[in-house]
């Protein structure tokens, strides 16, 4: 079974080389290994027994004298991460069908070849190995943002590389120190649990760690590259960043700060939790004057993502399950929404609210869609929104009942936001610039079809997401009391 | 020595067939004395000979000759009509950078002061004349000028300090020095003392770490650019191999006594690297500023001074000697066709040539230290090696210092992929084709599988 996870990790490589040379015919190509990646994702997932192990674990010596080996393996916690990667990135690819990019063959090459990078992200088991994951995924999306993106893209870019990779410097640092704490001098992530450091070296380790992760979510107040990277990207590197590679710090802070620091988190989580629900308040305040609808959702992004930090650093199985499922759900629903805007973007040339206008009447089609994927962003019951967010304020709840206050705030201000966005732009009656408004077809109708579908399936029977990641939450939360009861 | 001898017999012959005015033959025979050398590296690999007790050919001098040879030879294949319209005799340029190369090889080898000197000397005066050969270029003669007076005067500051040395100890040679260091720890001559900051600040001088490294960005700009890349590459390579082969083999037991002073001028270096490079406008001389912050990575070996350092020095020297050597060839090719070497020139490079565009763009990674290159194992290296003394607020500042290198290396990439250029067709000679691939594929070796060069010395 081991070379279904090398198989997994390397052939989106393979294909990102492959498709680099196929020119014009380049989506097709990036298409085809997008789906048999997907496919041999969901093979594992047939495969995968939902208990609390390292499952399809590959191990083979990679720098030896430095102690690096490729480690990688698959527990719940990966394997939520590994579903959203493969059936997001096909969906990417065929979102970008539509659009006629210069230079296919590199624009698709680059979106494989970032996939990589996340498998490897999300199956690391070697600290070198996810620190050369987290890079290697930021390479590609540079290059796709900067040189697909709009007006203003090499200065925004260059803003969002600088931050990113600073950030990850400083979590490097850290790597680097717990290398040298450990006694079998590897980068092993058992022998990283194990080790046991003093409160005080926990502490600037969580931060080390903590600012990379929280650049990456993006967290407040690290979050000021987000909005205009997202609004001068390209669709498709607006899905990839919001999409999954948000999620790689989220599932950072999992795998890696929880157990490795569980003293650092119990000294800074409530920081961490303040920080996150300064962010929701602040981002869900600033969505309401955004006049860009692009921008506007990439505010609540900011929002939905300081519910899931919060969740996560409550410290319990109902946050950390919630955070699982609502990693998977804000992913397909932000993928979404940006379609949905590229949509209107490519045909009015506009994204500005107050320009748009009862495009619900010419595209009734695409106002079904939209409205779907709206209440699946604003967590109505039976939309995969409702339950995630339902468990992340249920956990964060039993940390602080204020904290509950202020983070569900962004339920109700998302709802308002979100829901007159839509108003503005579908309802009420067509002016000059929507009348002739045409209604999606082709493959702009799949790719809605399967997102609504993933929406709505997810909501109604969310069981079997949170039935894969459940026991791997428990044990990772028994782990983390435990150290923690052992360093009192 | 059998690898001095060919390189030196080979600079002759090619001076021999430069007056037969036989200009076709000068490039084989070039690069066939170099593989021979490059041979005789190969076959020497753990024989160990010492020759007279001046110069030992151990593993640790193969390796770096190696490493010279084999950058000599890329930059050889740049050379293609590149001085040719610049002078009629042509030999005379290849015959120098043998010489020069030869002198290199003296100073990753020598076991004894007077032999460091020497190759010193015939590298560095080979490197003059050098940096001047465009007789009626005036960048060109102030390049040499300046570079002919600062690399005097740091000579005058190293072989003071030998002198000194030599008063102290009675020896130029490296081991008697050693014992006399390790024998007499608590009474070491006071001559000794001022005799080694002499050196340093002799060495100093030749890598261009600040504060000695005023004349670096000058000179560099100046130069033909091809000139530049050797002096940048082998020169630098060279010269720093000489520096740790005598301070963390000759004087390690007074590593307590020269580390403080050296580890401001490693934080000088850093700083004063990057953050003049970052204002350039000139992709030359930012190159130039940015090899002063390369030192500064360098100098963290010796900082260190680990059992792996020899090791870590030379993956490091190679990642920077084949991205440098890249970052050159592309340099040279945009500068024949658009005439400039700003920033500029390199608008839209990445849809006129899109191989020396990803060339580049794959040197300037690992000139920055992104994952999966080779320049990002140097700098991981040297931080874990700080890092493992403790030095932590060290390498916090190399980090800060690294992220304004990034900034600026990725300045270059932005020009050639997300800017419009004029749509002259940039078409790239075979062998600029052959030594960027090369190359490339060199960085990336070094990045994914660095264990190669690692466990090598």
């Amino acid at each position: 079974m081991e070379q279904v996870l090398l198989l997994l990790i390397f052939l989106p490589l393979v294909a990102a080389l492959i498709t680099a040379f196929t020119g014009n015919a380049a989506k097709h190509v990036a298409m085809v290994f997008a789906l048999a990646s997907l496919a041999i994702a969901a093979a594992i997932t047939c495969q995968f027994t939902p208990d609390a192990s390292k499952q399809f674990v590959v191990n083979l010596p990679w720098i030896q004298s430095l102690g690096i080996n490729f480690h990688a393996g698959i527990d719940g916690i990966s394997l939520i991460t590994v579903l959203l990667t493969n059936v997001l990135v096909p969906i990417i690819i065929l979102a970008s069908y539509r659009n006629d990019y210069k230079k296919p063959a590199s624009f698709f090459a680059l979106i494989l070849f970032m996939q990589a990078g996340l498998l490897v992200v999300f199956t690391a088991m070697d600290a070198f190995l996810f620190y050369i994951g987290w890079e290697a995924a930021l390479i590609p999306i540079y290059f796709i943002c900067a040189i697909w993106g709009g007006k203003d893209r090499v200065r925004v870019n260059m803003k969002f590389f600088v931050y990113t990779i600073g950030g990850s410097l400083f979590m490097l640092l850290g790597i680097i120190y717990l290398y040298l704490q450990n006694p079998a001098h590897n980068f092993d992530i058992q022998a990283f649990y194990q080790l046991s450091l003093d409160p005080a070296q926990q502490g600037w380790i969580f931060w080390s760690f903590f600012i990379a992760f929280a650049i990456k979510m993006p967290v407040f107040p690290f979050h000021t590259w987000q909005p205009d990277t997202y609004t001068e990207a390209p669709a498709g590197g607006t899905m990839l960043l919001s999409g999954i590679m948000l999620k790689m710090g989220i599932y950072g802070v999992i795998r890696w700060l929880l157990p490795i620091v569980p003293a650092g988190v119990q000294d800074w989580g409530t920081t961490a939790i303040v920080l996150s629900i300064i962010g929701i308040v602040y981002a869900s305040l600033i969505a309401f004057t955004q006049k860009d609808a692009k921008r506007l959702v990439a505010y609540s992004s900011i929002a939905h993502v300081g519910l899931i930090s919060a969740g996560i650093f409550a410290l319990n199985a109902q946050g950390m399950q919630g955070a699982m499922i609502q990693m998977l759900s804000h992913g397909i629903n932000v993928v979404g929404l940006f379609f949905v805007l590229d949509i209107i973007f490519s045909r009015l040339k506009t994204n500005t609210i107050s320009q748009l206008g009862g495009i619900a009447k010419v595209a009734p089609k695409l106002a079904i869609a939209f409205l779907i994927i709206v209440l699946g962003t604003v967590a109505l019951p039976g939309t995969n929104g409702f339950i995630g967010e339902f468990l992340l304020l249920m956990g964060v709840y039993q940390f602080n009942i204020w904290a509950v206050v202020f983070a569900g705030l962004t339920i109700i201000f998302g709802a308002v936001y979100m829901l007159r966005m839509y108003q503005h732009i579908m309802l009420g009656e067509t002016n000059d610039l929507t009348i002739g408004f045409e209604d999606i077809r082709g493959s702009e109708t799949l790719v809605l079809v399967i997102i609504c579908a993933l929406i709505i399936v997810l909501g109604v029977y969310p069981k079997p997401i949170l039935h894969l990641s459940e026991a791997s939450v428990q044990q990772l939360l028994e782990q983390v009391n435990q150290k923690l009861t052992s360093v009192k | 020595m059998n690898i001095i001898i060919t390189i030196v017999v080979t600079a002759l012959v090619v001076l021999y067939a430069g007056l037969f005015k036989a200009t076709k033959a000068l490039l084989p025979l070039t690069l066939a004395g170099l593989l021979v050398a490059l041979g005789f590296c190969i076959t020497s690999w753990n024989s160990n000979t010492i020759y007279y007790g001046m110069m030992q050919m151990n593993n640790f001098a193969i390796a770096f000759s190696s490493l010279l040879i084999l950058g000599t030879a890329f930059i050889f294949l740049l050379t293609e009509n590149y001085f040719a319209k610049d002078s009629e005799n042509v030999a005379e340029y290849y015959t120098l950078i043998l010489f020069a190369l030869s002198g290199g090889v003296m100073m990753v080898s020598y076991t004894n002061m007077s032999m460091l000197f020497i190759g010193l000397e015939i590298m560095s005066v080979s490197s003059y004349i050098l940096a001047g050969i465009r007789k009626n270029n005036f960048a060109s003669n102030e390049a040499s000028l300046k570079y002919f007076l600062m690399g005097a005067f740091s000579t005058g500051f190293l072989l003071f300090g030998i002198t000194l040395i030599y008063g102290a100890t009675g020896s130029f040679n490296l081991g008697v020095i050693n014992e006399y260091l390790i024998g007499n720890y608590l009474t070491i001559s006071p001559l000794f003392y001022p005799g080694l900051i002499l050196m340093m600040i002799g060495m100093c001088f030749k890598v261009g770490a600040a504060p000695f490294h005023f004349w670096t960005p000058d000179v560099y700009e100046g130069s033909p650019s091809l000139i530049t890349t050797f002096m940048s590459t082998i020169v630098k390579t060279a010269g720093f191999a000489a520096f740790i082969h005598l301070f963390a083999g000759t004087f390690a037991p007074l590593h307590d006594f020269w580390m403080p002073p050296l580890m401001v001028i490693v934080c000088l270096t850093l700083f004063i690297g990057n953050v003049t490079a970052l204002f350039q406008k000139n992709f030359k001389r930012m190159l130039a500023y940015s090899s002063i912050s390369h030192v500064g990575y360098l100098l963290f070996s010796l900082i260190t001074l680990t059992s792996s350092s020899n090791n870590n020095v030379l993956l490091y020297t190679a990642a920077y000697t084949f991205a440098s050597i890249t970052a050159f060839a592309v340099l040279i090719l945009v500068k024949q066709k658009t005439g400039g070497d700003d920033f500029n020139s390199f608008n839209g490079l990445g849809k006129r040539n899109p191989l020396a565009a990803l060339a580049l763009t794959i040197a300037m990674l690992s000139l920055a230290g992104i994952p999966l290159t080779g320049g990002f194992m140097g700098k991981y290296l040297m931080f874990l090696n700080v890092m493992n003394q403790y030095q932590i607020y060290l390498v916090a500042f190399a980090i800060l210092n690294a992220l304004v290198g990034f900034y600026y290396y990725l300045r270059v990439v932005v020009a050639m992929y997300f800017k419009e250029g004029s749509e002259v067709d940039l078409d790239t000679p075979v062998q600029y084709k052959v030594v960027l691939i090369l190359s490339v594929v060199i960085t990336v070796i070094l990045g994914v599988y660095p264990s190669v060069i690692l466990n090598l010395i």
